[in-house]
């Protein structure tokens, strides 16, 4: 990961339009497709708990959509960062995939909420996983309602890069996606692995008392 | 399939006669609609345009709805009626669909008097507009009932059904103000409809898991 971005920063050709901002698009849009891979891995966990009803995959859907709102959080900070430096605007309802995070982060926090305000045991586990495959499945609905109102309600869109990167930048653009997922998919280890302790600690804990 | 067909109106029937007796949700839900109308009537300064009343407008229906959700399973939670339910011989996927016929309906009630009083306050109804609100019940109906059945396990239910309800609602309201003030409603009547089948096919095949214990 950290090889991708000295390639970004030394290696890849600045963009024409934007100049040396362009490179914070190694950062963000890496971080926004490794926070959809953690809400769709959430989204399959919460699957596999309801169509097998093995309890473990309560956890591990819940520690990919813990992922997955860090990286969507990120997102919207990078995300906001380069449309300060673009456009001079700090946030943008035109930018479409800021807006589609932000109802994406929104409905993510209820999901914590949701868990906090339920007592454990399996009638959460069902509803946390029912409430993370309605998540996935409001990605794609959101981002075809953000698609048509950007295009009717909010007529200046903004574009950015096409999809006709010259290929030193396709190969760092792949180098630090490969780098933020193998990021995600280790921090998704060591907060399983926390959990799972503390879980059993309070089991151990409860069967003391 | 007809076993089916007569235990959901069975059960929508039950929620209908309910509210026929107690009277306790239709109108708190009308006079909720008009307040609000009212408020937005003094929100907006005079010469806004139309498009911003439209907008409100939404916001009524939106939040109308979510009063009317809160009381979906009032009834079921205050007795203990929900684990007769859940042991009753159907298909609990057939609970959800009679809670959501009723719920569409008691939201189209409140509608067939919050439009004419938009229209005597406002302005005048597109037939698109009218269109929407009742493509977008149905979404409504289908996604709210499935997250009261959800927030009613939670500590905070009042609390749970509006944070779970609004960002899921939000592509309603994208929907539905489209088609009220765009050129090509068409295209928001559309995406009203797929959002309502996408989501009413989830929520039935999720029912099941949310109402038992």
């Amino acid at each position: 990961m950290i090889v991708g971005y000295a390639l970004a920063f030394y290696w890849a050709p600045e963009d024409a339009d934007q100049g040396f901002s362009q490179k914070i698009f190694y950062l963000h849009v890496p971080i926004a497709l490794t926070a959809y891979a953690s809400f769709g891995w959430g989204a399959w966990k919460a699957l596999r708990l309801l169509w097998t009803g093995d309890r473990r995959y309560d956890l591990e859907s819940y520690t990919a959509v813990h992922m997955g709102i860090i990286f969507g959080l990120l997102t919207l900070v990078t995300g906001s960062i380069w449309a300060k430096i673009s456009w001079g605007e700090w946030w943008t309802w035109g930018e479409r995939q800021l807006v589609l995070f932000l109802i994406l982060f929104l409905f993510y926090s209820s999901y914590f909420m949701l868990r906090y305000s339920t007592d454990p045991g399996p009638r959460r586990e069902r509803n946390s996983a029912v409430y993370a495959l309605f998540g996935v499945v409001l990605i794609p609905v959101s981002f075809l309602a953000v698609r048509i109102a950007g295009t009717i309600l909010h007529p200046t869109v903004f574009t950015h890069e096409g999809a006709n990167l010259p290929w030193q930048m396709l190969v760092c653009f792949l180098v630090c996606l490969g780098g933020m997922l193998a990021l995600a998919a280790t921090l998704y280890r060591v907060e399983l692995a926390g959990k799972r302790a503390s879980v059993s600690l309070k089991e151990l804990r409860e069967l003391l008392a | 399939m007809s076993a089916y067909a007569g235990d959901v109106a069975a059960l929508a029937r039950k929620d209908l006669l309910l509210e026929l007796r107690s009277r306790d949700t239709l109108p708190a839900m009308l006079l909720f609609v008009v307040s609000a109308l009212t408020i937005f009537h003094f929100a907006l300064p005079s010469g806004s345009s139309e498009r911003a009343e439209t907008g409100l407008l939404w916001i009524a229906i939106v939040f109308t709805a979510l009063l009317g959700l809160t009381r979906a399973f009032a009834a079921e939670r205050e007795q203990g009626l929900l684990d007769g339910l859940v042991l009753a011989p159907c298909d609990r996927s057939a609970i959800w669909l009679g809670k959501t016929i009723g719920v569409t309906l008691f939201l189209v009630l409140a509608e067939i008097v919050a439009l004419p009083a938009f229209a005597l306050f406002f302005h005048s109804l597109s037939w698109e507009l009218v269109a929407a609100v009742a493509l977008a019940d149905i979404g409504i109906a289908a996604i709210g009932t499935l997250l009261a059945a959800i927030a009613a396990a939670s500590r905070a239910r009042e609390l749970m059904l509006p944070l779970m309800f609004l960002p899921l609602a939000i592509p309603v309201v994208i929907g539905g103000v489209g088609a009220s003030i765009a050129a090509n409603p068409g295209t928001f009547l559309a995406f009203l409809g797929l959002y309502d089948g996408v989501f009413a096919i989830l929520s039935w095949a999720s029912f099941e898991y949310v109402i038992t214990e």
